[in-house]
């Protein structure tokens, strides 16, 4: 790992003002995916802004939303009572995420804003609707993902939290593992709530997180497994590596979206 | 180079490190704790495993920085001064649940954590799930199940007493 300087600033303003101020500063949430880049060094920053000390930790909910933090661990989401009762299918997807030791470190704003392709976050934040709040500005999860690794945020925009509307009927997430790295080859998070009936597929795309809209029609209209049996997502676009073809990962797409609805009830 | 403080196996401790160092070698090189191994480097493998606050991390993929102030126990922080072992060591040696050794202290610390965080109780299975971010060349796991089982109980009964 190259060296670098590290800062832990103590207020949101003072981490927007450390990364404005230099364009080859980074900043780090939980670093479960940051540190094994910087290892690699697949990325040299001159700074290091740690945003753990911006009291950005926290669950909140209201009535009609779930806020998470986002310096919030998985291991938080996943153990948490309000989480498992208002969205159950969130908490079941922190708890797959990495392991136990990843978990205790990685942040839902570190995912969010790394936008890995093979993430599980964004598909849970894509099928829920939720918003993305910033330093600057609140941003839709349909605005949010731009590709992979590449989101809406500035490089002096932070992400403060993670607000998923409520009252949510159903969600569920399945993912099939690689079975050596266990990161999504396909996962599928399926919701019905406020943002409607959706379908958001991860680990699939080369672009990322992208939501099946012929998928959302059929379930907004029977929300059960055999109304999504017959449809077919095209491989194209989708990733091919040894792991599997793009044409492998498509079937899987629609299997792993029947377990998810069936796990939703 | 920026200096920190924090607390290692109960001791105040203070080092200068670069903003590089890794938590592994803060402790390994800088602190003489070589129980905690470094055996993937990438985050896979545990051996690297010590508790952080309370929970288990993999000290190869935390700064030293990043543990600035906080209370880190590593496998030499956990039998007495008196050489008695911990409940979790002293049935690891019960079952046999270690050949080679290597990922001993990883599997030991994570498996300390994983009694401690389900009091409701861990079936073979859940254990067997909840280890998951820990590797055993020697194909250990059976015992290391085993030992983890065994040590449930003794554990939550020192602290319930």
């Amino acid at each position: 790992m190259y060296d670098f300087a590290y800062q832990k600033p103590a207020s949101v303003a003072d981490a927007v003002k450390l990364l404005a101020g230099d364009p080859e500063a980074k900043a780090v949430a939980g670093g479960q995916t940051f540190l094994p880049v910087l290892k690699q060094r697949l990325n040299k920053p001159s700074l290091v802004v740690d945003l753990a000390g911006l009291g950005l930790s926290g669950i909140k909910q209201s009535a009609n939303a779930l806020s998470i933090g986002a310096m919030t661990t998985h291991a938080t989401v996943a153990r948490s009572a309000e989480v498992k009762k208002a969205i159950p299918g969130l908490a079941q997807l922190a708890s797959w995420i990495g392991d136990n030791q990843v978990r205790h470190r990685g942040t839902i704003g570190g995912s969010l804003a790394n936008n890995d392709p093979s993430a599980c976050y964004p598909a849970a934040v894509l099928a829920l609707g939720a918003t993305i709040k910033t330093n600057k500005r609140a941003i839709k999860a349909d605005d949010f993902f731009q590709g992979m690794f590449t989101t809406a945020l500035e490089p002096d925009e932070i992400i403060t939290e993670v607000e998923f509307p409520l009252p949510v009927e159903k969600s569920a997430y399945e993912k099939f593992r690689q079975p050596a790295s266990r990161y999504a080859m396909v996962g599928v998070f399926v919701a019905k709530g406020p943002a409607g009936v959706r379908v958001a597929v991860t680990g699939a795309g080369q672009n990322g997180v992208f939501r099946v809209a012929d998928m959302e029609a059929a379930l907004a209209k029977s929300f059960a497994p055999d109304a999504i049996a017959a449809i077919k997502v095209s491989p194209e676009g989708l990733n091919s590596d040894i792991h599997g073809s793009a044409a492998y990962r498509a079937h899987l797409i629609t299997v792993m979206a029947k377990r998810a609805v069936a796990a939703a009830g | 180079m920026p200096k920190i403080s924090l607390k290692v196996n109960g001791k105040a401790v203070s080092a200068e490190v670069e903003g590089r160092t890794l938590l592994v070698e803060l402790l390994r090189e800088k602190l003489g704790l070589t129980g905690t191994h470094v055996g993937c480097d990438t985050s896979q493998c545990g051996a690297c495993v010590v508790h952080v606050n309370g929970d288990s991390v993999k000290s190869c993929t935390m700064l030293a920085l990043q543990a600035d102030g906080a209370d880190v126990t590593t496998i030499e922080g956990l039998a007495q001064p008196d050489g008695t072992l911990h409940p979790m060591q002293a049935m690891f040696r019960e079952h046999h649940a270690l050949q080679c050794g290597f990922c001993t202290p990883g599997m030991v610390m994570s498996a300390i954590d994983i009694v401690q965080k389900h009091p409701e109780g861990l079936s073979e299975a859940e254990i067997r799930e909840e280890l998951e971010g820990n590797l055993c060349r020697c194909t250990g796991y059976h015992n290391i199940v085993k030992a983890i089982a065994a040590a449930f109980p003794l554990m939550h009964q020192k602290q319930a007493a």
